[in-house]
C-alpha cells in the first residue's frame, strides 16, 4: 500500500496525463472511424479547456457543469464548422480542420478573456485521477457499444466506401457530422478536465503538434478496436518517462524517438499494435464472434 | 406502372449522356438495358439510385416522383443496386458487408445496447440469420467469414448482390452482374434472378451478354448515344433495324 502511494507521488501526474491523452485519442478515433481525417480535435480540446476554465474562474460555475458546458461549446462549434467542412474529403478535410485549429489558437492568443499568449492562469485544480479514469472508462464503454449500434455500422460503411454506403440507405452527411460533433464533444471533455488539472492553459498546447500527436496515438495503437488509441496514448505518453529512466534525457530527442516509433509501426504493423495483440491473444474470442472486423475484436 | 422514366436528360459539361429518355418498367419483371459502350446505361442507373440528379425530366416509382430525392432516401424506398466496378466494404468480412446493408431494416438502437437489454441479443441473432440467408441466396454463404477484399472476382459480384438483398429491395438495379463469371456461375445467377422476380422483386439489368439478356428479360430498352432507340420484347428488339445498325453498323 505504501509502495503504491509512493509510486503515485512520483508518477501521479504522468498517470493523469496518460488518461487525458487517452480520452483525446478516443475523440479522434470517433472521427477516424467514419474515415474522416480531422486535425481539429486539439482545437476542440482547447475550446473545452478555455470555456470551462473561464466559466469556473470568472463566473463561479460548479466544476461538473463547467466541464459539460466546455464540451457542449466544442460540440456546437463542430456542428457549425462541420456542415461546410465535411463536404471535403481526405487531405482537403485535414487541411480545413488544421486551418480551423490555427484560427482557434490565434483567437486564444489575441483575446483578453483567454489571457492572451500568457494563457489562462489560476484555474482551480478540481480534476482528480479518479475523475479522469472514470471518464475514460465511460467513454471507452460508450464507444465500444456505439461500434455495434446502427451509428457504428453506418460510420464503418462510410469509411469503407461512401458511395456504396449512400445507396444502401445511409445518410452519409448526417453520420459524418455526428461523428465529427461527437469527437469534438469528447475532445472538449478532455480539454476541460485538463484545464482543471493543470492550473494553467496556454494557446500553444492546442496547436498543430498536439493535433498530429492525437493522430499518432491512433496510428500507433491502431483503430481496429476502441482499445487501440488508448494503448497508443499510453505508450507514447509514458515513453519519455521510460527513456528518462533509461538515462536518455528528454527534449528534442523525444520527438525523434516518437518519429522512429511511428515509422516502425507504419512499416511493420500498418494496422497498429492492437491488431497484432488481439490476433495473438484474443484469436479464440474473435473466432467465436465470427472473426468479424466490425464486430468488437 | 412501376418505374416510369419521363424525358430524362442529363449532360456532363457539354457531353449529353442522356437525352429525353422515356420508357417504363413493369412490376415483377426483368427489364434489360442494353446499348453500346458510352450509351448512358450506367448514368441511367445512377439517376434511378439517386447518385446523379437529372437535368430535366421526371422519374416516377409507383407514381411517386423520386428524381429529386437523395440516394439514401431512394434506398429507403426499396431500391438497391450493384456497381459495374464493384464497390464492397473490402476490409469487412462478407457477413459484415451484408449486416451493414441492413441499415434501414434493423434498428440497432444505441440505448438498449448501453443498458445491455436482452432484446439486443435477439436482434443481433435475427440480423445475423438474415444476413446469412442473403449470403446463401447469392450462393456465397461458405465465405461468410472471409474478408471481402480476399474474394475472387465472381465471388465479389455475388457478395454485392447479397448486400443489395439485405435491403429487401422491391427494385434491384444490376450493372453488369455477370461480367467475369464462369458459365456455371452465370447459370446460378440466372436462377437467382428468376427466383427474386418470383418473390416480387423488379429487376433493371444492364448486361452485354446477349444470350443471357435474351433468355432472362421480358422487355428490353436499347440506348444509343443517350437516346432511347426502342423498347420491346427480346424478339422485337433483336430484329429491329436501328438496333442492328447501332450494334453492327450499316453495310456500305
Amino acid at each position: 500500500m505504501e509502495y503504491l502511494a509512493q509510486f503515485y507521488a512520483v508518477y501521479g501526474s504522468l498517470i493523469n496525463f496518460i488518461g487525458i491523452n487517452a480520452i483525446l485519442a478516443l475523440s479522434l478515433y470517433v472521427t477516424l472511424s467514419a474515415g474522416q481525417l480531422s486535425l481539429g480535435n486539439a482545437a476542440f480540446a482547447g475550446i473545452g479547456a478555455y470555456a470551462s476554465g473561464i466559466l469556473t474562474m470568472n463566473f463561479n460555475v460548479p466544476y461538473p457543469i463547467s466541464v459539460a458546458a466546455g464540451a457542449g461549446l466544442s460540440a456546437i462549434t463542430a456542428l457549425v464548422i462541420g456542415m461546410p467542412v465535411l463536404r471535403m474529403r481526405g487531405i482537403f478535410l485535414a487541411m480545413a480542420t488544421l486551418a480551423f485549429g490555427e484560427v482557434v489558437r490565434i483567437a486564444a492568443v489575441n483575446m483578453d478573456i483567454t489571457g492572451g499568449a500568457q494563457g489562462l492562469v489560476g484555474i482551480p485544480c478540481k480534476t482528480t485521477t479518479y475523475i479522469i479514469y472514470g471518464v475514460l472508462a465511460a467513454t471507452t464503454y460508450f464507444l465500444a457499444v456505439l461500434r455495434g449500434s446502427k451509428i457504428g455500422w453506418s460510420l464503418a460503411g462510410i469509411r469503407e466506401d461512401e458511395t456504396a454506403a449512400m445507396v444502401m440507405g445511409i445518410n452519409t452527411s448526417y453520420y459524418k457530422t455526428l461523428a465529427f460533433v461527437l469527437g469534438a464533444f469528447i475532445a472538449g471533455i478532455a480539454g476541460a478536465l485538463y484545464a482543471h488539472l493543470n492550473f494553467i492553459v496556454t494557446p500553444g498546447e492546442f496547436g498543430f503538434s498536439a493535433a498530429v500527436q492525437l493522430l499518432v496515438y491512433n496510428i500507433v495503437g491502431g483503430t481496429q478496436s476502441v482499445y487501440g488509441p488508448i494503448l497508443g496514448a499510453f505508450i507514447l505518453t509514458a515513453l519519455p518517462e521510460a527513456l528518462r529512466g533509461a538515462g536518455v534525457t528528454a527534449g528534442s530527442l523525444r520527438l525523434g524517438v516518437n518519429g522512429v516509433i511511428l515509422l516502425l509501426v507504419i512499416i511493420y504493423l500498418p494496422n497498429g499494435l492492437i491488431f497484432y495483440l488481439s490476433k495473438k491473444y484474443l484469436s479464440k474470442k474473435a473466432g467465436r464472434s465470427g472473426g468479424t472486423v466490425q464486430s468488437e475484436v | 406502372m412501376f418505374l416510369q422514366f419521363e424525358e430524362i436528360s442529363r449532360s456532363f459539361g457539354g457531353v449529353s449522356a442522356l437525352s429525353r429518355v422515356s420508357f417504363c418498367v413493369e412490376a415483377g419483371t426483368i427489364h434489360g438495358l442494353i446499348g453500346p459502350n458510352g450509351s448512358g446505361k450506367t448514368t441511367l442507373i445512377n439517376v434511378v439510385s439517386g447518385l446523379t440528379g437529372p437535368d430535366s425530366g421526371r422519374l416516377l416509382l409507383e407514381g411517386r416522383a423520386i428524381h429529386r430525392l437523395p440516394a439514401y432516401r431512394i434506398a429507403a424506398l426499396g431500391v438497391a443496386r450493384t456497381f459495374q466496378n464493384i464497390r464492397l466494404f473490402s476490409n469487412m468480412t462478407c457477413l459484415d458487408n451484408v449486416i451493414a446493408g441492413q441499415h434501414g431494416r434493423v434498428g440497432r438502437a444505441l440505448f438498449p445496447r448501453l443498458l445491455r437489454l436482452p432484446s439486443v441479443r435477439l436482434e443481433e441473432r435475427q440480423s445475423r440469420e438474415d444476413a446469412m440467408s442473403c449470403l446463401a441466396r447469392a450462393g456465397i454463404e461458405n465465405r461468410a467469414g472471409a474478408v471481402a477484399g480476399s474474394l475472387s472476382y465472381g465471388e465479389r459480384r455475388r457478395l454485392e448482390i447479397a448486400r443489395a438483398l439485405a435491403l429487401s429491395p422491391r427494385l434491384l438495379l444490376l450493372d453488369e452482374p455477370i461480367a467475369g463469371m464462369r458459365q456455371r456461375e452465370i447459370e446460378e445467377m440466372e436462377s437467382l434472378f428468376r427466383s427474386l422476380v418470383e418473390a416480387g422483386v423488379t429487376i433493371l439489368l444492364i448486361e452485354h451478354n446477349m444470350p443471357f439478356i435474351m433468355r432472362l428479360c421480358s422487355s428490353i430498352t436499347v440506348l444509343h448515344f443517350g437516346e432511347t432507340l426502342t423498347t420491346g420484347t427480346p424478339k422485337e428488339v433483336a430484329v429491329h433495324p436501328e438496333v442492328i445498325e447501332a450494334y453492327l453498323g450499316v453495310r456500305g
